[in-house]
């Protein structure tokens, strides 16, 4: 069998799997994307490439894919529903395949709102379950979003999605995800988790329906700089649960930035040893990409598996 | 029905700040409903209008006149004599009465007092609600009775995304997930499965991205 990526070949082949995220800039320069890629190129299997997060203007995750690619490390292209048409995806889709980006990660975007064009109109075309099924559609099908036949090369990604164990209503996000999974997801990275016990009640149920079976739930984890990075999250960000307990660790820590790693690479440990159905790790250090080789090497996660690109497509 | 709000004042009087003689007509429909275009705030935005005058020394002169729906071409030939001598109308309706009346009084410079919202309802006295998106193609049967399309801020047709905490939508603690109000009215019918069906993308050609829309009903028309 031949692999639609590199991530994909070692989620299949039952390995652990380790991707990270790097953040493209609010400039036209992509020099700070290929130090943070060149650093994490041999601690990663795959590095996410968020878009425009938090609404944010940034390069387009598409084109610092290319560069990232460039350094050696296989991009995981974020593509939000909210700022294109379905014109204007598909329009991206085929061009990020003809860039040579195989992973795909399909989410609704975070609300304009919150950016730095609050006044701007959202698209919302088409949400999240219905890029996954039309990414799927557009290569098992060879079919584009209309229906309207592909009729050379198809867009042939590995399709990811996200879940979020810590938004509401609880129960639904089980189903949420087995209808993601439906709809054509294969792997899955989650929100940053911070409350592991509510972690593990999600993946418990998880695992009664069988649907780690189905897809690869990459475990999202974010190292934490201060106490008041772990407060901010806490009461301002949307669908995450950040425990008390956290927030008084780091705070009545010598070193926070060093506990905030501790923690983290204790978690990482955590949800590989003692949580079954998870198979990797989605390391989100946001804005601080430096610390991700300490962190895949101090859990044990390095030296990363090597994939022969013979056994890719 | 229409819910709009009107303009402030001064904003209105600056518009008509080189007028000497003014047309304010206001709208028996939706606006009278909501308390921002009926007879009686036509009458308060006129004699707001001439106090703010009178006070610069300017004085303005000023004719009121209800209609009964402005989004009538019906009820607005009443209005014909009465704009003859305005340097301008004010039109208290919605955005379709102003339309109406700007057809009509080609030469007339016509002036909107209100900004049209969205069509709603209220929820207490004072206070009014987005509830419909016009979508064009209705599907409340599938979502509890709960428009997705106009409720939801991402118009999430498989929702809830990732946002939902605490029955709230991520873009403020007073808004309500309309997906968390989905997912408990379905299951309080026994239809969970019902939000199991992966929606399609939707057909927006039947909302306003189609062009502007037109309803044609041959059985009732006349002639």
């Amino acid at each position: 069998m031949k692999y639609l990526s590199k991530l994909h070949k070692i989620l299949d082949s039952g390995q652990f799997a380790v991707t990270a995220e790097i953040g493209p800039p609010k400039h036209a320069s992509v020099e700070g994307v290929k130090h943070h890629a060149h650093m994490m190129k041999d601690y990663v299997d795959a590095t996410n490439i968020t878009d425009c997060q938090t609404a944010i203007v940034r390069i387009s995750s598409i084109a610092t894919g290319v560069h990232v690619l460039g350094c050696g490390i296989e991009p995981i292209v974020q593509m939000t529903c909210r700022d294109r048409n379905r014109i204007a995806m598909q329009a991206d889709i085929l061009g990020a395949y003809c860039l040579g980006m195989r992973n795909m990660l399909c989410l609704s975007g975070d609300h304009q709102k919150f950016g730095n064009h609050p006044t701007s109109k959202n698209v919302y075309d088409v949400d999240s379950m219905q890029l996954i099924q039309s990414l799927r559609r557009m290569r098992d099908d060879k079919v584009f979003f209309s229906g309207e036949e592909i009729k050379e090369q198809e867009p042939r990604f590995f399709i990811g999605a996200v879940a979020n164990p810590f938004a509401d209503p609880f129960e639904y996000r089980i189903d949420r995800l087995e209808k993601k999974v439906e709809a054509g997801a294969q792997f899955i990275q989650t929100q940053c988790i911070f409350d592991m016990e509510r972690f593990e009640r999600f993946m418990e149920k998880v695992r009664e329906r069988g649907i780690d079976q189905r897809v690869h739930i990459l475990a999202g984890l974010t190292p934490l700089k201060s106490w008041r990075a772990a407060k901010y999250m806490q009461s301002n960000v949307s669908g995450m649960i950040v425990p008390d307990s956290i927030v008084e660790r780091l705070k009545s820590a010598e070193d926070p930035k060093k506990e905030g790693v501790d923690l983290c690479i204790e978690q990482i440990k955590y949800v590989k040893e003692k949580v079954k159905g998870v198979h990797g790790v989605h390391v989100m250090a946001i804005a601080w990409e430096e610390i991700v080789p300490e962190i895949v090497e101090r859990s044990g996660l390095y030296p990363r598996p090597q994939v022969d690109p013979s056994e890719l497509e | 029905m229409i819910i709009a709000q009107q303009k402030p004042l001064k904003d209105i009087a600056a518009l008509i700040s080189d007028c000497k003689k003014v047309l304010l007509v206001g709208c028996a429909g939706c606006v009278t409903v909501c308390l921002a275009g009926g007879e009686k705030e036509t009458e308060i935005m006129a004699s707001s209008l001439r106090m703010m005058r009178e006070v610069e020394g300017k004085p303005l002169q000023t004719v009121t006149y209800t209609a009964t729906r402005q989004c009538d071409p019906e009820y607005i030939p009443p209005m014909d004599e009465m704009v003859k001598d305005v340097d301008a109308i004010i039109s208290l309706a919605c955005g379709v009465g102003v339309q109406y009346m700007a057809e009509r009084y080609t030469d007339k410079w016509l002036i909107p007092a209100l900004d049209t919202k969205f069509i709603g309802g209220s929820t207490v006295h004072g206070e009014w609600v987005e509830k419909c998106g016009l979508c064009g193609e209705c599907i409340l049967h599938k979502t509890g009775g709960i428009c997705p399309i106009i409720r939801c801020s991402k118009s999430i047709l498989n929702g809830p995304c990732g946002g939902s905490q605490y029955g709230k939508c991520e873009i403020s603690k007073d808004v309500d997930c309309a997906w968390q109000l989905i997912y408990d009215k379905m299951k309080a019918l026994g239809k969970l499965d019902k939000l199991m069906e992966i929606q399609p993308p939707k057909d927006w050609s039947k909302s306003r991205d189609g062009g502007p829309r037109k309803a044609v009903r041959e059985d009732v028309m006349i002639g």
